[in-house]
């Protein structure tokens, strides 16, 4: 198959090219434009942590949309990159390494990780890299609690250095966060964009759809997963240092399997391997725990104390959300398993696969009444 | 206490522990055998089967209250009753949520395993809420002192339930017309299919045997630490999983050894590491068996699949 009669099929421009461009200008315009409108500094708080996440999913959305590879312990190299700016950027150790330089350092120590986790489990069976990186995702939060010679355990690392840029001291105010986060996830987009285009995120998407078939085309299908590991682990750390600069604070809690599950969730709601989905993915979930669910909540305590029904009064939304999640992850995979905006590619590949199986059990079913018959 | 003693101490205690990994380690073996599925929601039916053993234990009311031979009669009820109910909740979720997905890219019945553990896991958090329950004391716990060395009623009692378990389920799998079935649908599903077995059915009867034993090992965990909680099943679950890995994936012989040594591991080196980090020496040992002999002990080399 040609790269161009790719581009022609699979990602279809004719048409829908400058309505597409109107909208992401939108929604860029949007974007910038919002913490302008919305005055409410709880608001922006919240949008840039919602940011954080989708830095997080596109990252975590290379590893798993493009090369079809199951990462349960994403969340600890969000751990190594909130850590690493614990460790040297605050008085802790009194190590004050500027922000800026530390977004790639945690960058690539996290991809570093990923590399020394990554080279000798890619080789084993899809399903079994799943369950090595949830046991590293266990380890690595108890590595931190527990060393607490170095990590202060539960108490974890505070009064961490904001970001400066000259003398300007970004301190608790999360606007100029929020513009960094927003710059951050527009260059990672270009990036990521570039990458999918790039042969090696042919190769990825080549080593999803078929491994054997891929490695006979000549791909080195173990260096090629390796490289998706480390380019999905480093965004976790660079996602690390924002989250944690911002928070001024660094402790061992926030990084079990539930925020890796989370991120997850964000990545298959959108649609595994669609940047735009993936950004509506992260969005929609992260507001959906930190606003949505909190005013449900009042909302509905309102009502019950307003019509005295009590069930209405003891309900809460925020404690329901991993049931939401799970149901929203089983749904998904059942009935729309290439996610709110898919990839043309990804859809064609999930919904071919029931056909194929129709035709094969059909095939089997005759043979085997075939056999009863004689 | 002598170092010795301490030792066999921490020996027995392991067994015990291991004996539960073993009844939970077998339903993922079973499960991954047939379908190579890993069954992430296993760990929380077993966290399901603690809780509807309370249940039955409460409706009972029976905590404390017999003696003698009647407390087997009960034991044995709850036991029962807690099997059934979760070997028909592993039917269901196979029913529901793994088979419409038999035929899809392996990612896509992972992550809905994904998401039936978080359900599974917060309608407990909402039923039982947040904080561990405590689960009563049924059968009376009279204490073995064997010099320094103390074995328990219940430490016996789970010991042997996880051996009748274990022997009747390999009695089952090697000499029913039902566990042939099973063996040659592990082996290669169409082959099977076209000897007239039928696939869904067989498929179904290994979910509700792994989940049923999942719900012993829930029943004989309650009974053991007297307590219960909705996040019990995932870090189990995930012991348990390994267990299954070290034993061998597939092999059913495997799990029950891989369980019992992941007990002793962890019992000892609470003792002589250190408890904190017995998790990680655990996902430590998992991360190295997958590295260096994914096969597990006893498990044959498989090939390589996507």
């Amino acid at each position: 198959m040609s790269s161009l009669e790719t581009r022609t099929t699979i990602f279809p421009r004719f048409g829908r090219d400058r309505r597409s461009k109107a909208l992401l200008g939108a929604v860029v315009a949007f974007a910038i434009v919002y913490p302008i409108i919305d005055r409410n500094a709880s608001h922006v708080s919240s949008a840039t942590d919602a940011g954080v996440f989708v830095l997080l999913a596109l990252g975590l959305n290379i590893v798993v949309g493009y090369a079809g590879l199951l990462d349960l312990g994403y969340a600890a190299f969000f751990a190594i990159g909130s850590y690493a700016y614990g460790f040297l950027a605050s008085p802790h150790m009194g190590i004050h390494i500027a922000f800026w330089l530390m977004l790639p350092i945690a960058g690539l120590a996290a991809g570093l990780f990923g590399v020394i986790l990554g080279a000798p489990t890619l080789r084993l069976r899809g399903d079994y890299l799943a369950i090595v990186t949830l046991g590293f995702g266990e380890i690595v939060p108890v590595m931190f609690l527990n060393a607490d010679k170095y990590t202060n355990g539960p108490n974890g690392i505070n009064a961490l250095d904001p970001p400066f840029i000259g003398q300007y001291n970004f301190g608790h105010n999360p606007l100029p966060f929020y513009f960094v986060v927003l710059g951050l996830i527009a260059l990672s987009v270009i990036v990521i964009r570039r990458l999918r285009d790039s042969p090696l995120g042919r190769a990825w998407m080549a080593i999803r759809e078929d491994e054997v078939a891929a490695a006979a085309m000549g791909i080195d299908t173990v260096k090629t997963k390796l490289f998706a590991f480390a380019i999905g682990a480093s965004f976790s750390g660079i996602g690390g240092v924002i989250y944690s600069s911002k928070l001024g604070l660094v402790t061992p809690d926030n990084f079990r399997f539930s925020t890796s599950a989370f991120i997850l969730s964000m990545v298959v709601l959108g649609g595994m391997g669609n940047i735009p989905g993936v950004i509506l993915g992260a969005v929609i979930l992260f507001e959906l725990q930190s606003l949505i669910l909190t005013q449900l909540t009042l909302w509905s305590h309102q009502l019950g104390a307003f019509t005295h029904i009590g069930f209405l009064n003891e309900l809460d939304f925020v404690n329901l959300k991993f049931l939401l999640y799970g149901l929203a992850l089983v749904l998904m995979m059942l009935f729309r398993p290439e996610g709110l905006l898919p990839s043309a590619r990804r859809q064609l590949e999930l919904h071919a696969a029931p056909e194929v199986a129709a035709s094969e059990s059909q095939e089997l079913y005759d043979v085997s009444t075939g056999t009863q018959s004689a | 206490m002598s170092a010795l003693e301490l030792l066999a101490q921490q020996i027995i205690n392991g067994l015990s522990l291991g004996a539960i990994y073993a009844l939970i380690a077998l339903g993922y073996t079973m499960v991954y055998g047939t379908i190579e599925l890993i069954n992430f929601a296993h760990g929380d039916v077993f966290m399901v089967g603690s809780f509807v053993a309370l249940l039955i234990v409460g409706s009972l009311g029976v905590a404390g209250t017999v003696a003698g031979p009647a407390v087997a009669i009960v034991m044995l009820a709850v036991l029962l009753g807690a099997m059934l109910a979760t070997g028909l909740l592993g039917v269901v979720i196979e029913r529901a949520a793994y088979r419409p997905l038999r035929r899809a890219p392996r990612l896509a019945p992972l992550i809905t395993a994904i998401g039936v553990s978080f359900i599974l896991q917060n309608i407990v958090q909402l039923r039982a809420g947040p904080s561990p329950v405590s689960f009563p004391d049924v059968m009376p716990n009279p204490i073995i002192d064997a010099g320094n060395v103390i074995i328990s009623a219940k430490q016996l009692m789970i010991i042997f339930v996880s051996i009748v378990m274990m022997a009747g389920l390999q009695w089952f799998v090697l000499n029913t017309r039902l566990g042939r079935a099973m063996r040659a649908t592990a082996q290669d599903r169409q082959a099977a299919a076209l000897m007239g077995i039928d696939i869904n059915l067989t498929i179904a009867l290994t979910f509700f045997i792994g989940s049923a034993l999942a719900g012993a090992g829930g029943f004989v965990f309650g009974i053991y630490y007297n307590s219960v909680w909705f996040i019990n099943g995932y870090i189990a679950g995930l012991k348990a999983f390994t267990a299954a890995v070290l034993g061998g994936i597939g092999n059913i012989v495997g799990a029950m050894l891989g369980g019992v040594l992941i007990g002793l591991l962890e019992s000892l080196s609470a003792q002589y590491v250190s408890e904190r980090y017995v998790d990680a020496i655990v996902f430590g040992i998992l991360i190295l068996v997958l590295v260096f002999r994914p096969s597990g002990l006893l498990g044959q080399q498989l090939p390589e699949s996507a």
